[in-house]
């Protein structure tokens, strides 16, 4: 087996892992806010791992180029699309999750 | 490394799968909204895995290109058409 093939099957593994979280933070947390936090920041680090992987997989064509390019526009353009998301929530008048005993035990 | 493109394209599915628990039963519509956006992202990295399987990468990645960037333009034009829209509600 090829050193190629194990850096690509760590990456993949990697990346796998962090999207797996991703999904659970998006089915378990309470609020709009804390779910677009969840799922922004570890999906986009997930996909940019497996793509990686991909990346070492293929070596130097103009496939892996063509990867190369998918990881930048993905680096860009997914915390973007997510940000836009939570502003118009917060536009629209989507109130954040507040933890109420906090709040009070802070006040008193 | 067939076998290992396999499982991970299955582990993938099942991960991809998840979110739609959110988009049947979010509270309000930027919850929906998000999970898509989710699914949408994973399916990138779903429809390069598959281009391996097939032994056709050079096909399936302009494939993936073009539904990258529609899925990024869709989810902006659909953020800015929530925040003025009478129609949607919460």
């Amino acid at each position: 087996m090829a050193i190629q093939n194990i850096i690509c099957i760590i990456l993949v593994v990697i990346g796998i892992v962090f999207m797996l979280m991703g999904s659970i933070g998006i089915l378990r947390l309470p609020d709009f806010y804390s779910r677009s936090h969840a799922t922004s920041k570890s999906d986009t680090l997930g996909i940019l791992f497996v793509i990686s992987g991909l990346v070492v997989y293929e070596g130097f064509t103009l496939s892996g180029i063509k990867l190369i390019l998918i990881i930048l526009f993905i680096a860009l353009a997914n915390p973007i699309g997510t940000h836009a998301l939570a502003r118009s929530a917060l536009q629209r008048g989507l109130k954040p999750f507040f933890n109420d005993s906090a709040k009070k035990g802070g006040k008193s | 490394m067939h076998t290992f493109f396999l499982l991970s394209a299955i582990v993938l599915t099942i991960i991809i799968a998840v979110p739609l628990v959110r988009v049947l039963k979010g509270p309000t519509v930027f919850d929906r909204l998000l999970a898509t956006n989710a699914i949408a992202t994973k399916t990138i990295v779903l429809i390069c895995i598959i281009g391996y399987l097939y032994g056709r990468i050079d096909m399936f990645i302009d494939i993936t290109l073009a539904y990258a960037i529609l899925g990024f333009v869709g989810s902006l034009v659909i953020a800015k058409y929530v925040i003025s829209s009478k129609v949607v509600r919460d």
